[in-house]
């Protein structure tokens, strides 16, 4: 084989194998949803962040707008603090609320953010005053239980004396 | 009994040098390849050897396996009403596991057994002795540019191979089971990160391609000088280069994937 032709025919492998490498970036995982922009952070205290992960999506009106970059505990509030990275070009009003949500009945969990009504927005360092903590399934079955349980006797107490 | 017992120290022995030798050679190894690249025509070629020969086998490879796992994925996935998962199934177990793994072991049954074989012959034909007596250092002028060429193949190969798995997936998943394409596609793009997956898959290609390329290098370089010799060189090489790759990988996953 000519000098030329292994040359050519090694850059077509090359070239194949890039390629395959950028099928795989683009077409089967999320290169393309990729956000290169600066994001600013905002703080949220959570008596109960469940299951909720690093990494979480952040959505407001079900749209992605940043991630959630870590959780941790406060000592001295005894309550769960999130930080979350908001991509700069959303801003929120100052009374915006963070509640904890499901994605489906038993999927992950992420961030909700509904904005409130202020004229002020929410700056990179700032806290969000209003939370709700995320659904824990073994506080309803509990509470499930418990109203189950306070209707029997009740029953009772009011049938034929 | 205490023949035996001398026999295994004396083995554990002989396994311990080769340990030190084959290091002292990796090192030799990295240290010389840089000077590879100043002869691109000699790694073009290794590559066009190496590479390209592969490519076949590889690439069938990867059709078979992705059509089995989409098979196979969608019986189990069924069973929990998660079908339209299967792409994000398929892309998932190839990007991470399958693709480096079953290449590298491709790789070494056939790249790594057709290094060990010719660098065996060179030795069995004293062209190695040859090239020392013309004082041409035969590590940078053999086996540099073949160990660069597998280093730059392997990752190649695997990407290859993982991304023809995922096009046969989706021929079986869409076209002849079914599932909605666009569900297909989305959620795989939801699931798979770049660097995570695909990134930590080319890592291990790499780590993959270094440690396979070596063993068939040094286990060429050291067998003896026979036809015999050369033969049981290249099982050799097939069975060394597998348990390592598979070892390897027990190592890379726990370190790359194991959640904190």
């Amino acid at each position: 084989m000519s000098k030329k032709q292994i040359e050519t025919l090694v850059g077509l492998f090359v070239l194949l194998g890039m390629l395959a490498i950028f099928f795989l970036a683009l077409k089967a995982a999320n290169l393309a949803s990729f956000s290169f922009d600066t994001t600013y952070p905002l703080l949220a205290r959570f008596d109960n962040v469940g299951g909720l992960k690093v990494g979480a999506p952040v959505k407001s009106a079900g749209v992605t707008v940043g991630r959630v970059a870590s959780i941790s505990f406060d000592n001295k509030s005894f309550q769960g603090m999130v930080t979350l990275q908001i991509d700069h070009g959303f801003q929120f009003p100052t009374d915006t609320s963070a509640k904890i949500l499901t994605a489906g009945l038993l999927g992950d969990q992420y961030v909700g953010l509904d904005p409130g009504a202020d004229e002020k927005n929410l700056q990179g360092g700032d806290t969000i005053k209003m939370t709700q903590s995320a659904v824990i399934l073994e506080n309803l079955i509990g509470q499930f239980l418990y109203n189950k349980a306070a209707e029997a006797p009740a029953k009772e107490g009011s049938g034929p004396k | 009994m205490s023949e035996a017992l001398a026999e295994l120290g004396r083995r554990a022995l002989a396994v311990l040098g080769i340990l030190g030798h084959s290091a002292a050679f990796f090192v030799e190894l990295v240290r010389t390849a840089p000077r590879s690249l100043r002869r691109p025509y000699l790694t073009t070629v290794q590559v066009h050897a190496i590479g390209n020969r592969s490519l076949i086998i590889i690439a069938a490879s990867g059709i078979a396996v992705g059509l089995v796992l989409a098979l196979q994925g969608y019986i189990t996935l069924s069973r929990y009403g998660a079908t339209e998962s299967l792409g994000l199934l398929v892309a998932l177990a190839l990007a991470r596991e399958l693709g480096p793994v079953i290449t590298a072991l491709l790789y070494a049954g056939g790249a790594g057994t057709s290094l060990t074989a010719e660098i065996g012959l060179m030795k069995a034909g004293e062209q190695l002795v040859a090239m020392e007596m013309m004082a041409v250092d035969p590590r940078i002028r053999v086996l540099a540019p073949r160990f660069v060429a597998g280093v730059i193949s392997m990752p190649l190969l695997g990407a290859i191979f993982s991304a023809v798995g995922v096009m046969a997936a989706y021929v079986v998943g869409v076209w002849m089971i079914g599932i909605d394409a666009g569900a297909f596609w989305s959620q795989m793009q939801d699931g798979v990160d770049v660097i995570k997956d695909v990134g930590n898959g080319v890592v291990k290609t790499i780590v993959f391609g270094i440690a396979t390329t070596f063993i068939a290098l040094y286990i060429g370089y050291e067998c003896e000088a026979t036809p015999e010799g050369v033969a049981l060189a290249t099982t050799r090489t097939v069975v060394v280069s597998s348990l390592s790759v598979l070892f390897l990988d027990f190592i890379l996953t726990a370190l790359m994937f194991s959640t904190p």
